[in-house]
């Protein structure tokens, strides 16, 4: 990790400017104030030309002496000490220890720097974007939730992992994945598969799927991490392999596979690092349930917040193409949803053996 | 069959009957017996003209063996003690060994006792259980000899049966001590003698009252308050409060000749030209003989009475405690923070004049204040609340003065609380809950009569009237808790404001400080912040807002505000004995200013003959002089008073 010591100056640099801005003000007799991009919808564009969302101008002034600002500023400058700490003991840490790190009890008082982590992990995120620092720089790392295997060879710490070697498990994908960290030593697939769901994920892998069609299958369990979108992002952009996105049929599965598209709106600003704007939806489209014979019992009757987010889904920029509309308008008409494990319904291995193989011949896959 | 019929005595009932005297269980029995002693001990020391100066001690006594601890006991000896008029040797008997006789169930005068059971039920119950006699001492006066008693009820014929009368000597000049021995049970908490006697205090600041408590413990409640009440009239029935078998009744009694004499005499505020009138109304003549009405003829004019209009009743008969007396009560006997009375104007319910007080003890007092700042300096972990307080008011019940302390959510006062929406105030309150808080809810009730759910006097009944007027006088109440209320946040929220900044500015200057690896000039930092701080919180004139002005509760009348830094409003001050008010009773000069002086039905209590006259002359010369009290004066400075009577 020796070559990770020139790169964090940076970052450690913008982390003392949090101090700089304070002492500037004292100096000048003013009310320190930090400026803090908006998260939030209102402050979103969608780029059409890059084909991913990005953050705007919008921005919020956290000041020092406004009472209802005052402990948010105060736990800001806290965090913002304990990440510089992180950087100059070149350690990576947890959300959770970071609250730990920086609760204490105020001197002369009985009131606590922070009562819940609810409090501490916002300000990261607010740091990230002030600082223009990706989180993996702020060497705040979340669990590594996802998993990947194919014909792939990675250097991680030194250690090679092949993960067409690693059983049906796969190779557990750390949240931190820039180059100083994790290697892609050799790749020879094809294509990158993701999927919603670790079931349909073990499915795969147990039967191999990645080997007959020469492919890395990769799982983020429901809203993929940052792990998982960087490593996939990285395959596209250094290996150029297409990515398709395997998600349920539903507006939950639709908005899993536009934050990989386009990018999530909350974490609008790391658009640029992880969006793959080319990724492809493969399906469970609401088309699959007619084209696949799938019977209507198996599908499931979407509820009123269902019904709410699909509508929400209908007015983003992002799903403005028209078989985006119609995908999003049949599955409302029809007023069903189905999970990918419904396919099941036909056979085991229905989904390995029967659907993805027509889908990859019949390139039946949305934009 | 008939021979199996036969007349039941009131004391055969009320043996079997005894809860419906207050006599349920040990607990509350012990608890009436002291009540109805003490009650009977002030009555009598207020209508004598006297401060009343009273003895309650509670002994745990041995039920074979030795006497067994407080708690554990069963058997408890209680004598109360007074420095009443005494009560003349004939008359010993039958008032502590007769049931339902009396001075106060034959006349409309607002006092504690109404009925005239209490003390002989009292005795019956501890003769019932224990078997032993009521023992009495009583002696009306320095010159007067003291009298012995040992009496018992006869059940069967309710009359007294005396055991033991002989002439001793005894240290006090005047009064009575009655000892009862009781199956009871001590137990401290809600509803127990400790909590009477302290409420009893509370609203009867004139009264000077020591407590032997069976674990032997002392308690003194000095006087704080040093001017009786002052003493109520006896009124006639008002016609609207009557109903027509009392009616009937009153028909018959009179000593009126003429229908009209009857009504313009035997009633208060009906005039000769509005008896007439009813008279009319109801197609009687007025000249007939009142022993000629009844049947339809009675019904007629109860109708016309009701339909006619009457004046309401004189309100003189009322003593209200006042709001000064309450607020030196509350502000004795409870730690707060703010403290507020309000008297009602009299009002009238089914023809019975009464007045409704309320007053308000609010927080806990700077003492406890400061406790439990202290307490809370270890760090808090996560989930744990800054200050777990779910503490709902307190509400304390009074009729004529005296506490009630069963069945509150039976009582008027209480569903008044409850519909009071103390929210408005900035008081919490859950839906159909008492409001929440560090509270003591004060309500009195005074009347002539005041009408109970049952028989042992423990809730007030909802009459529209009377819940009324509680609801108007809690409302005042709560106003002044808010106007209180939102001055304190005021001055807390801007001494906050500065205190999060200073508190703030040192994480602050300190991470930067790291941030900046060390090198930096911290106390610099933090010098300039609090220097942007002071300017922003308004510098020096925060320092006048967080109310060093000393400028009283204004706004706030009747109210005491008491803060650390010292006690603004009328804080009564126990100071040196006053005058006495009222000479010994033989002494009194024989002045007469009693307007309507009843005739008095035959086996009216001898204490009062002997001493009501003189008292009333010389109340009017109450002692006033010490009473006004100079604002922030510290209360309880000279408590010590000499005791004339004991030396």
């Amino acid at each position: 990790m020796a070559q990770a010591q020139h790169k964090t100056t940076a970052v450690e640099k913008k982390l003392v400017g949090v101090a700089d801005v304070v002492i500037a003000a004292a100096q000048a007799r003013k009310d320190p104030t930090i400026a803090i991009p908006v998260r939030s919808l209102s402050n979103v564009k969608f780029n059409e030309g890059k084909g991913m969302i990005e953050m705007g101008k919008g921005k919020q002034a956290r000041s020092f002496f406004n009472v209802g600002m005052a402990k948010k500023f105060m736990q800001t400058v806290l965090v913002a000490d304990a990440l510089c700490e992180l950087q100059r003991a070149n350690l990576t840490t947890s959300l959770r220890e970071v609250y730990y790190r920086t609760k204490h009890t105020i001197k002369n008082s009985h009131e606590n720097t922070f009562d819940t982590q609810d409090e501490s992990d916002p300000l990261i995120e607010d740091l990230e974007v002030t600082l223009e620092a990706l989180r993996e720089e702020l060497h705040v790392r979340a669990e590594n939730a996802g998993s990947v295997a194919g014909p792939l060879v990675l250097l991680d710490d030194g250690d090679r992992v092949d993960c067409a070697r690693l059983g049906k498990g796969g190779y557990s994908v750390p949240s931190i994945v820039e180059p100083e960290y994790l290697q892609i030593k050799k790749c020879t697939a094809d294509f990158v598969l993701l999927v919603e769901k670790g079931t349909q994920w073990n499915r795969l892998s147990e039967d191999k799927f990645w080997r007959k069609y020469n492919c890395i299958l990769l799982t983020g369990n429901g809203q993929p991490p940052r792990g998982v979108r960087r490593l996939a992002r990285r395959l596209h952009e250094e290996k150029h392999l297409p990515v398709y996105v395997l998600v349920d049929n539903d507006p939950w599965g639709y908005y899993i596979y536009s934050v990989i598209k386009q990018g999530s709106i909350n974490l609008a600003f790391e658009s640029q690092r992880m969006a793959i704007p080319k990724a492809k939806f493969m399906g469970l489209s609401s088309r699959d349930p007619e084209t696949y014979g799938l019977p209507r019992n198996v599908g499931i009757k979407l509820n009123d917040k269902d019904v709410t987010r699909a509508r929400e889904l209908l007015n983003y920029p992002w799903f403005q193409k028209e078989s985006w509309q119609e995908e999003i308008k049949r599955l409302l008409s029809s007023g069903l949803k189905y999970e990918l494990d419904a396919l099941a319904n036909k056979d085991f291995q229905y989904l390995t053996k029967k659907y993805l193989p027509r889908k990859l011949k019949e390139k039946d896959w949305l934009d | 069959m008939g021979a199996r019929q036969r007349e039941i005595s009131v004391s055969e009932f009320f043996t079997k009957n005894r809860h419906l005297l207050g006599f349920d269980n040990p607990r509350k029995a012990l608890l009436t017996c002291v009540k109805e002693a003490v009650d009977n001990a002030l009555d009598a020391c207020e209508e004598a003209g006297i401060l009343p100066e009273v003895v309650v001690k509670l002994e745990a006594v041995a039920n074979g063996g030795s006497a067994p601890p407080p708690s554990q006991a069963t058997r408890f000896r209680i004598t109360v003690t007074d420095n009443g008029p005494g009560i003349v040797r004939e008359q010993i008997p039958r008032i502590f060994a007769k049931l339902l006789y009396g001075s106060k169930f034959h006349r409309l005068r607002m006092s504690r006792g109404q009925q005239g059971i209490g003390i002989s039920a009292a005795g019956m119950y501890g003769q019932l259980t224990t078997g032993k006699p009521v023992q009495i001492i009583s002696r009306t006066g320095a010159k007067a000899v003291a009298h012995y008693f040992e009496v018992q009820i006869d059940t069967k014929k309710n009359e007294p049966r005396i055991l033991e009368k002989k002439q001793i000597d005894w240290e006090h000049q005047r009064g009575i001590q009655v000892s009862i021995e009781v199956d009871g049970r001590y137990q401290k908490g809600r509803a127990s003698v400790d909590e009477y006697v302290e409420q009893t205090i509370i609203a009867n600041p004139h009264v000077k009252l020591t407590y032997l408590t069976p674990e032997g413990e002392t308690k003194e409640y000095p006087r704080t308050y040093h001017e009786l009440p002052p003493s109520p009239r006896e009124i006639k029935p008002h016609p609207y409060g009557i109903e027509l078998g009392m009616l009937l009744k009153m028909l018959q009694d009179t000593k009126s000749h003429w229908l009209s004499g009857f009504l313009a005499s035997d009633f208060s505020r009906v005039s000769p030209r509005l008896a007439e009138d009813i008279c009319k109304a109801a197609k009687l003549s007025p000249r007939a003989r009142p022993r000629d009405v009844h049947g339809e003829s009675a019904e007629a004019l109860y109708k016309a009475i009701q339909s006619t209009k009457i004046m309401a009743p004189p309100t003189n008969c009322l003593s209200p405690i006042g709001e000064k007396a309450i607020l030196s009560g509350l502000y004795q006997q409870i730690k707060g923070d703010f403290y507020t009375a309000v008297s009602r104007p009299p009002a009238v319910y089914r023809g019975n004049p009464f007045v409704i007080e309320a007053g308000l003890a609010y927080g806990r007092g700077p003492e406890q204040a400061a406790e439990s700042q202290e307490k809370k300096a270890i760090p808090l972990a996560e989930g744990e609340q800054q200050q777990d307080d779910h503490e709902l008011a307190r509400v304390i019940r009074y009729a004529n003065r005296v506490p009630l302390l069963y069945q509150q959510s039976a009582c008027a006062i209480y569903k008044a609380v409850l519909d009071t929406t103390w929210r408005t105030y900035g008081i919490a309150q859950s839906k159909g809950a008492l409001p929440g808080g560090p509270m003591v809810i004060f309500v009195h009730m005074a009347s002539v009569w005041v009408p109970f759910t049952s028989e042992s006097k423990e809730a007030i009944a909802d009459y529209d009237e009377i819940r009324k007027e509680i609801t108007l006088a809690l409302r005042e109440c709560g106003r002044r808790l808010g106007a209180f209320l939102r001055r304190r946040e005021r001055a807390e929220s801007e001494y906050r404001r500065r205190d999060i900044f200073e508190l703030y500015i040192e994480e602050v200057a300190e991470s930067c400080n790291r941030l900046k690896g060390g090198r930096l000039a911290a106390a610099k930092l933090k010098e300039q912040l609090q220097a942007i701080a002071k300017k922003r919180t308004g510098g020096e004139k925060t320092d006048e807002v967080l109310g060093k002005d000393g400028g009283g509760p204004e706004g706030l009348p009747h109210s005491i505000i008491v803060t650390p830094e010292g006690i603004e409003g009328e804080v009564p001050v126990t100071i040196a004995e006053a005058p006495k008010p009222a000479a010994p009773p033989e002494e009194a000069p024989e002045a007469q200013e009693k307007a309507e002086k009843p005739k008095r039905p035959k086996g009216q209590a001898m204490r009062e003959e002997t001493t009501a006259k003189g008292a009333r002359a010389t109340r009017r010369v109450k002692p006033k002089a010490q009473h006004k009290t100079g604002a922030g004066k510290p209360a309880g400075t000279a408590k010590t008073r000499p005791t004339r009577r004991r030396t």
